[in-house]
C-alpha cells in the first residue's frame, strides 16, 4: 500500500503541462471507465436483473465446461455459471472495496490531524507508531488481523483498511503541516479569525484535497487487496462469490480451463483500472483548476 | 563599427497563435551593450533566447536576416547551435540556482563548457576554471570550484554562472535579467563585472525590465512592448526624450527622489472621490492620544536551524510609527525584515522586547486576547496568491475579512465586498474569479481590499510591489498614496527597493542582519547618510539618469 500512496504522490507532482496534452487523449478512457463502473455498480445493487440463476446453483452434468451461448463464461467445478458468479461477486468486491478505502480514511484523517495540529509530542507519538506500522508490509498486518478474527466481509473489510490507513496517515499529516504553514492560514490568524474557523474553512478542506484522488485510486487497490486475501484462502469463504476466491477455486484447472481464471480475473483488473482512470481524471480536473 | 550581431525583422510565434515577437530589427557592436526594456509577457526573454537558438518546442522563428558575425543563423539545425552556444554567444540567465546543477560542483560546471567544445587539456581546462573565477571576483577559486551551487551565495554563483558563459569568450553575451534575483549591493557588483567586459570588446545583449539597471550599462536601449520596439535608440535620447509614450510611462513609473509626493503612474484609477467608510462607534475612535500606533522596544527573535543552530533573526529592533505615517524599512535578503513584519502583527512572539499597539500591550498579550484587536492592524504580503485560499473566489476572500459585528446579514457583507474592489479599483467580473485567473496587479489588489475590509488603522505592507512590473507596480503604489491619504493609514512598509521605499516613507529603518543600522526621515537618510552601510547601499542604487553612472566599488 505505500507504494500505491507514493505513486499517487509523484502523480500529484507531474507538470501541468501533461495535464492539458493528455486530458484530451484520455476522454474516451474516462467514459469508458465510468460506463465499465456504473454496470460494476448495478451488478452489485441489482444483479438478478443480469441474470436469472443464483451463484450457488450447482449442475454436476455441465462441471468446467467452456464459454458458450448459454453459460457466457463457462463453467467451474461444479457447474456453477461463471458469469453469475462474476456478478454477484461484484457486490462483495465493491463493499470491501469501497468501505475498507472508507475506513482507512477516517482512521487516517483522526491520527493525520492529530499529528499535524497537535503538538510536538502528540505529533512525534504519532509519527513514530506510523513509522513502525509503514515498516511492516500491509499484507501482513492484514493476514494477522484475520489470523486472530476468521474470515469474513467484515472483517476483510478492517483487514484491508488497517493496511493502508498509515500509508494515508503519514500523507494527510504532510498535508496538514504544509497547509498549516502556508500563506493564507497566516492571512487568516492575523485577520483575527479563531483556531477552530481557520481548521474547518482552510486547513482541513486544502489539506484533503489530493485524498480525493488517492482515496478514488485506493478503491481499485482494495478490491486486489481483498482478491489476494481470498485468492489465499482468507477472504470471503467459498462457495460465497467473491471474484479473489473465484481465481483460487480456478487455480487447478489453470491450463484446461483459462475461463475459470480470465474472467474473475478480467473484472478485477477492469475495476482497478477503471477507478484508477477516473482517479487520474479527477486530479488533472482539481489541479488544473487550483494550483 | 562592424557589426557583430545583426537582425532584422525578426518574427517568433508559438504554435498557430499570434506571433509573441513581430519584426524586431537590431544590431550589436562589439564592446556595445544593447539593452531590451519590456514589462512581463512583452517577448523580451523570447527575443533572447531566439539568438540561443532556444526560443522553445513548438516556436517558428523567421526573419529577413539573422547574422552572428556575417554568417547567418536562420537555418542552423541542432548541431550548428550546439557549436555557437557557449563559443560565439554566452547566456546568462536570472536565476544562478536553477541554471547551475545541484549535483556538479562549480568548477565542473564552468569546465563542462570547455569540454563540450574541445578547449585543451584537463589540466589546461582546471587552470582555465581557475582564472575564469578569479576574472569572475570570486573570492577563493580553488576552494569555490570543488563546492555546490547551493554552497555559494546569490552574487557567488551569479558570477560563477557569468564565468561559464564567457569561459571561451565568445563575442557576444546575452543576459537575461542577469541581476533580478540580487540584493542591490551584489547587483552592483555584477553590472561592474559586465561593465568590466563590454570595455573588453564583448558585444552585450541586456534583458531587463529594470531601467536603473539599464542606466549602468547600456549604450542604446530598445523599448519592448507587445512583441514589438515602440521605440529603439542612444540611451541618453530615449531616456531624456523619450518619443513614444510609453517610454514615457515607463519612465514616469519609476520612484525616484524627485518625484516623491507625485502620482506614478498617467491613469486614474477609477475610485469614488467620496470614500465610503463608515466608521463604526468605538473602531475608529479609540486612537491612541499620544499619536503612537504601534511601537516596538528591544524586539529580539531567534530561530533553530535545521542544524540546531540558533540564529538571531531580530536583535535589539525598536520603532515607533505615528498616526498616518509610513515608516519604511529597508533591507537586503535576510536583514530580519520580514521577521520584524511578523513581529508587528503579532503572528510571531518576540523572545525579549514588547510590541504595544494603540497604547496598549499587544506582543505578551495571548492569541485568544489578540483576536479581538486583530482588526486594527492587517496585512499585505508580498505574494498575494500564496496567501489567499486556492479555493476561494475574490469575493469569499474579502468578504472573510469583514468585520462580522458590523456587517452582520449578507446582504450588507455582499454590497461592503464591492465597495471594497471598487475602491481598490477592481470591477464587479472579477469578484467572482479565483486569484489564480487574474494578473499580478489585480492580485495585490485584492489584497489590498482584503486588507482595508477590517477597518484599521495600521496596513503592515511586506513587499507589496517587488512581484510587480514596473507600471503596475506604479499604479498599486499610486492606490496605497491615495487610501492612505483619505483613510487617514498608517503604513509600516517594507523594501527592499530604495527607490520605493524613498518615494513612499516618511520615515526610514535601515536594516542589516537583524539590527537597525540607521534611522531617520527618509529626507536625511537618501541625503546625508550616516552609517557606511546605507551609504553602500544608496552607491548600489543604480540610479535612472541621463549618464551612466561611474562605477562605486561594491
Amino acid at each position: 500500500m505505500t507504494i500505491n500512496v507514493a505513486d499517487g504522490l509523484t502523480a500529484a507532482a507531474a507538470p501541468p503541462v501533461v495535464r492539458s496534452r493528455s486530458g484530451r487523449a484520455v476522454r474516451p478512457a474516462v467514459w469508458l471507465s465510468g460506463l465499465f463502473l456504473l454496470l460494476v455498480l448495478a451488478w452489485a445493487v441489482i444483479p438478478t436483473t443480469f441474470t436469472s440463476g443464483t451463484p450457488f446453483d450447482t449442475d454436476i452434468d455441465a462441471a468446467v465446461h467452456a464459454p458458450s451461448l448459454q453459460h457466457w463464461f463457462g463453467t467451474d467445478a461444479s457447474g456453477r455459471d461463471i458469469y453469475t458468479r462474476v456478478v454477484f461477486g461484484a457486490r462483495s468486491s465493491l463493499l470491501i472495496g469501497v468501505g475498507a478505502t472508507a475506513l482507512a480514511l477516517v482512521t487516517a484523517i483522526v491520527f493525520g490531524f492529530a499529528a499535524g495540529l497537535g503538538g510536538r509530542f502528540t505529533d512525534g507519538l504519532i509519527s513514530r507508531f506510523l513509522e513502525v506500522l509503514l515498516a511492516l508490509p500491509g499484507l501482513l498486518l492484514a493476514l494477522v488481523f484475520i489470523a486472530v478474527l476468521g474470515p469474513g466481509v467484515s472483517t476483510d473489510i478492517v483487514a484491508v483498511a488497517l493496511g493502508s490507513a498509515a500509508g494515508y496517515a503519514w500523507m494527510v499529516r504532510g498535508q496538514v503541516i504544509a497547509v498549516k504553514d502556508s500563506g493564507y492560514v497566516s492571512a487568516a490568524t492575523a485577520l483575527g479569525h479563531k483556531r477552530s474557523r481557520i481548521i474547518v474553512r482552510h486547513v482541513f478542506p486544502n489539506a484533503m484535497r489530493p485524498l480525493v484522488v488517492l482515496a478514488t485510486m485506493g478503491v481499485g487497490q482494495s478490491i486486489v487487496w481483498s482478491s489476494s486475501l481470498s485468492f489465499l484462502g482468507l477472504g470471503v469463504a467459498p462457495p460465497a462469490p467473491e471474484w479473489g476466491a473465484m481465481l483460487d477455486a480456478g487455480r487447478d484447472f489453470v491450463s484446461t480451463a483459462w475461463w475459470l481464471e480470465l474472467f474473475p480475473g478480467l473484472a478485477i483488473v477492469g475495476c482497478t483500472l477503471s477507478v484508477t482512470v477516473l482517479g487520474r481524471h479527477l486530479q488533472r480536473r482539481l489541479e488544473g483548476r487550483l494550483t | 563599427m562592424t557589426s557583430l550581431l545583426h537582425v532584422e525583422d525578426l518574427t517568433v510565434a508559438f504554435g498557430d497563435r499570434d506571433p509573441v515577437v513581430r519584426g524586431v530589427s537590431f544590431e550589436v557592436a562589439p564592446g556595445e551593450c544593447l539593452a531590451i526594456v519590456g514589462e512581463s509577457g512583452s517577448g523580451k526573454s523570447v527575443t533572447a533566447r531566439t539568438l540561443l537558438g532556444l526560443a522553445g518546442a513548438g516556436s517558428r522563428v523567421d526573419a529577413t536576416s539573422l547574422e552572428l558575425q556575417g554568417t547567418p543563423l536562420l537555418h542552423n539545425g541542432d548541431r550548428d547551435w550546439r557549436r555557437i552556444r557557449g563559443r560565439q554567444v554566452g547566456f546568462v540567465l536570472q536565476d544562478a540556482l536553477v541554471s547551475l546543477d545541484p549535483l556538479r560542483t562549480v568548477g565542473h560546471e564552468i569546465g563542462e563548457t570547455l569540454r563540450l567544445h574541445r578547449y585543451g587539456s584537463r589540466k589546461l581546462r582546471r587552470a582555465r576554471v581557475l582564472e575564469l573565477l578569479t576574472a569572475v571576483g570570486v573570492p577563493e577559486p580553488e576552494l569555490r570550484a570543488r563546492q555546490l551551487p547551493h554552497e555559494l551565495s546569490g552574487g557567488q554563483r551569479q558570477r560563477a554562472l557569468i564565468a561559464s558563459a564567457i569561459a571561451l569568450d565568445p563575442p557576444l553575451l546575452i543576459a537575461d535579467e542577469p541581476t533580478t534575483a540580487l540584493d542591490v549591493t551584489i547587483q552592483a557588483q555584477i553590472l561592474d563585472l559586465l561593465r568590466a567586459m563590454k570595455d573588453r570588446g564583448t558585444g552585450l545583449v541586456l534583458i531587463s525590465h529594470d531601467l536603473s539597471v539599464v542606466s549602468r550599462l547600456a549604450d542604446r536601449v530598445a523599448v519592448m512592448r507587445d512583441g514589438s520596439f515602440v521605440e529603439q535608440g542612444t540611451f541618453a535620447d530615449v531616456l531624456t526624450s523619450p518619443g513614444h509614450p510609453y517610454t514615457q510611462t515607463l519612465l514616469d513609473a519609476v520612484p525616484a527622489a524627485h518625484r516623491k509626493g507625485t502620482r506614478l503612474s498617467g491613469t486614474t484609477l477609477r475610485i469614488p472621490e467620496e470614500l465610503d467608510v463608515p466608521v463604526a462607534d468605538g473602531r475608529r475612535a479609540d486612537l491612541p492620544p499620544d499619536g503612537v500606533l504601534l511601537s516596538a522596544d528591544g524586539l529580539v527573535k531567534r530561530f533553530r536551524g535545521p542544524d540546531g543552530v540558533e540564529r538571531t533573526a531580530v536583535a535589539d529592533v525598536s520603532l515607533r510609527i505615528g498616526v498616518g505615517e509610513t515608516l519604511g524599512i529597508v533591507g537586503e535578503s535576510g536583514s530580519g525584515k520580514t521577521t520584524t513584519a511578523r513581529l508587528a502583527l503579532a503572528l510571531l512572539t518576540p523572545d525579549e522586547g514588547t510590541v504595544t499597539l494603540a497604547g496598549e500591550p499587544w506582543s505578551q498579550l495571548t492569541e485568544a486576547k489578540r483576536r479581538a484587536r486583530r482588526w486594527q492592524i492587517s496585512a499585505i504580503y508580498q505574494d498575494p496568491l500564496s496567501s489567499f485560499d486556492p479555493r476561494w473566489t475574490v469575493r469569499r476572500i474579502v468578504e472573510d475579512a469583514l468585520p462580522g459585528l458590523l456587517y452582520p446579514d449578507g446582504a450588507a457583507r455582499r454590497r461592503r465586498t464591492a465597495e471594497l474592489l471598487a475602491d481598490v479599483g477592481l470591477a464587479e467580473e472579477h469578484a467572482d474569479r479565483r486569484p489564480l485567473l487574474l494578473s499580478g496587479g489585480q492580485r495585490q489588489r485584492v489584497a489590498i481590499a482584503r486588507a482595508l475590509a477590517p477597518e484599521p488603522a495600521l496596513i503592515v505592507c511586506d513587499e507589496p510591489v517587488s512581484a510587480l512590473d514596473v507600471t503596475i507596480q506604479a499604479q498599486v503604489l499610486d492606490l496605497l498614496a491615495d487610501l492612505q491619504q483619505r483613510l487617514g493609514l498608517s503604513y509600516l512598509f517594507i523594501s527592499h527597493d530604495l527607490g520605493v521605499i524613498q518615494h513612499v516613507a516618511d520615515r526610514v529603518l535601515v536594516m542589516r542582519d537583524g539590527r537597525i543600522v540607521e534611522s531617520g526621515t527618509a529626507a536625511a537618510i537618501f541625503s546625508s547618510p550616516q552609517d557606511p552601510y546605507t551609504r553602500q547601499l544608496l552607491a548600489s542604487l543604480p540610479a535612472a539618469q541621463a549618464t551612466p553612472q561611474p562605477i562605486l566599488g561594491g
